[in-house]
């Protein structure tokens, strides 16, 4: 026997009590993992978003579009590195519901900014500066759908129409992105401005944002202002931003999702708290003249906590872990089912780390009050002997 | 008895509670040596601080006045986690109602104290098989209290008390809970692990019966010895 099946044996002397606090610790890690891998993936754009990279979009709204012509004054900007542009497509596949993020782009400066997010095969990028309706598609899209290289695409708009009056612009994947990090959103395809610009009915030479590096995150500032003035006054102003800010920005269109996260998980875990403080007091309690008589053997009062508290630890690892094991498999079943709209929903090593870490404090917090207790209890009053 | 044989011993011990502003004496400048490879019975009425005599020669409770010395070494000061330390060597407990750990077998409770120890995992179970057969329980070893009876239970106690091989027993009323038959095992028992083991005991009992296999008996009242116990 050692101390740890001692603690083992104390904790389940009442298998049904410590079975229910398992599986109430158990469903907050698991609400845990899901909302906190959900709230992540949310605000993913802004963690991802690369500090010397700042956006371009008109100052109405950043669905209003913009001159093409604003293109080649932002290039010629000090400060500004490289600089390309982007349109939303409003794409589907044959039918509305099956949506699609599509973007038209002008495909070599793209690719060079999105050069640190985006690894795309030497050849595909090849085939894909080439070919005039040739499309990108990120690997989660491609695996989703079970597109591969080669593939004929008709994919359809429900912004635009084509000047004979159609809706589907033919694609051909040349190439499928796959994300450099887990978080990064590769559920998309990306095909060419020119192709798109000719063919389309209305809004010829207009473009929907620009996004430019710049030389150091340190002319971020004096870049944004230096554009923004170039086209005040003009019938399309400019918000320039940093890419983070404008992330930001779009997330928050949905609410305070962070907040709304913290304020469940917080609930979740007070409540537990509370359950599993209780009842660690309530087994301390019942086990008063056990505890008296391990002091009376020799076990000092330092070995007698170090019981009790690897109690509390004990139960919270048995839940917590098959709870963000749990919530691991459960990320990964909504990953696909949540790809449209919260891509790159995964359980990083991040959170399992953090989830860790609040297992070991959830269980210092429920045993360190009856430790204490059971550590200064009276061995005389406990035996009731005096 | 010269001072070479005394294990332990009492000098003007003063014992105090306080109790709601009311201040009760258990004793008041008690002497008491106890030689060792002694049996002792203690025997007394109610409140007269039986009890409270065992918990100060067990060290888990400190005298409000005097010293106690164990093998010429002062206990009565030391800090908790030392006198803690000094219990698992050099005393073991019985109670009246055996205190054995409902969730552990016969086994794993005489094991406990050895978990104090330095012991490696076999010897620890050597340890105990041989505590075990001195209380003829070898074969319970796997067995959980609620699976004995209330002697099975009280010599698995026992077994509990000496693995560790302390010098001194303090028992409280071990035949308390009891019949008549279960008793005298237990008694048989004790007398055995004095006259072969030589170890000291020291037994608090209600039970003029339990009170004949000691070497001696003491009549506490008051917090006092009699005067026949002070002679003897």
């Amino acid at each position: 026997m050692t101390d740890v099946s001692l603690i083992a044996r104390n904790l389940f002397r009442k298998k049904l009590r410590a079975a229910l606090m398992i599986v109430s610790i158990m469903t907050a890690f698991l609400i845990f993992g899901v909302l906190v891998a959900f709230e992540h993936a949310f605000n993913a754009g802004e963690d991802l978003a690369a500090a010397d990279r700042l956006m371009v979009v008109n100052k109405i709204n950043f669905t209003q579009p913009l001159p093409y012509a604003y293109y080649e004054r932002v290039k010629a900007v000090e400060g500004v590195r490289q600089v390309s542009h982007a349109n939303w497509f409003g794409g589907y596949y044959q039918e509305p519901k099956n949506f699609l993020i599509v973007l038209a782009v002008e495909p070599e400066s793209y690719l060079k900014i999105y050069d640190r997010e985006l690894d795309v095969p030497d050849d595909a990028r090849r085939a894909f500066l080439s070919e005039r309706t040739g499309a990108l598609v990120g690997e989660a899209l491609a695996q989703d759908k079970g597109w591969k290289v080669g593939d004929r695409l008709p994919v359809s708009s429900t912004i635009y129409s084509q000047k004979n009056g159609g809706h589907v612009w033919e694609m051909t994947v040349v190439g499928i992105a796959k994300p450099a990090k887990p978080h990064i959103d590769s559920n998309f395809i990306v095909f060419h401005y020119d192709y798109f610009n000719e063919t389309r009915s209305f809004g010829k030479d207009m473009i929907g944002w620009l996004v430019l590096t710049t030389t150091s995150p340190a002319v971020n500032d004096k870049v944004a202002k230096t554009v923004d003035a170039m086209f005040a006054n003009s019938t399309a102003e400019t918000a320039t931003d940093t890419e983070k800010a404008f992330n930001k920005a779009f997330a928050a269109q949905f609410g305070n999702i962070a907040l709304i996260v913290k304020l469940v998980v917080g609930a979740a875990f007070v409540t537990i708290l509370m359950i599993v403080g209780n009842t660690m007091a309530m087994a301390v309690r019942e086990r008063v003249r056990e505890i008296a008589v391990l002091k009376t053997l020799g076990f000092p009062p330092a070995r007698i906590l170090r019981l009790i508290l690897g109690e509390s630890l004990l139960l919270a690892l048995l839940g917590g872990l098959p709870g963000i094991g749990l919530a691991a498999l459960a990320v990964a079943a909504l990953r696909e089912k949540l790809l449209n709209f919260i891509p790159g929903m995964v359980m990083t090593p991040d959170i399992a780390v953090l989830a860790v870490v609040l297992m070991l404090g959830l269980g210092l917090v429920t045993g360190i009050i009856p430790a204490f207790s059971a550590m200064r209890l009276n061995i005389a009053s406990a035996l009731g002997r005096s | 008895m010269t001072s070479d044989d005394v294990l332990v011993r009492l000098t003007a011990v003063d014992k105090r509670f306080t109790k709601s502003k009311e201040t009760i004496t258990i004793f008041e400048k008690l002497d008491l040596a106890i030689a060792s490879g002694d049996f002792i019975a203690v025997m007394g009425p109610s409140g007269s601080g039986k009890t409270t005599l065992l918990n100060l020669l067990g060290g888990i409770d400190r005298p409000s006045a005097g010293e106690i010395r164990f093998a010429g070494e002062r206990i009565d000061g030391l800090p908790e986690s030392r006198l803690a330390h000094w219990r698992a060597g050099h005393i073991g407990f019985i109670f009246q109602f055996y205190n054995l750990m409902p969730m552990l077998t016969a086994a794993q409770n005489v094991e406990l104290p050895l978990l104090l120890t330095s012991l490696g995992g076999k010897d620890r179970r050597r340890r105990v098989e041989a505590a075990l057969a001195v209380v003829n329980l070898a074969d319970r070893a796997r067995h959980y209290p609620r699976e004995m009876s209330g002697g099975q239970q009280q010599r698995v106690a026992i077994a509990r008390a000496v693995v560790a091989d302390p010098g001194l027993l303090l028992c409280d009323e071990p035949t308390g809970d009891l019949d008549r038959s279960n008793a005298d095992e237990i008694l048989e028992v004790l007398r055995l692990l004095n006259r072969e083991m030589g170890k000291t005991i020291v037994m608090v009992t209600h039970d003029p019966a339990a009170a004949k296999y000691a070497k001696r008996t003491l009549h506490l009242d008051k917090g006092r010895f009699s005067e026949r116990d002070l002679a003897a």
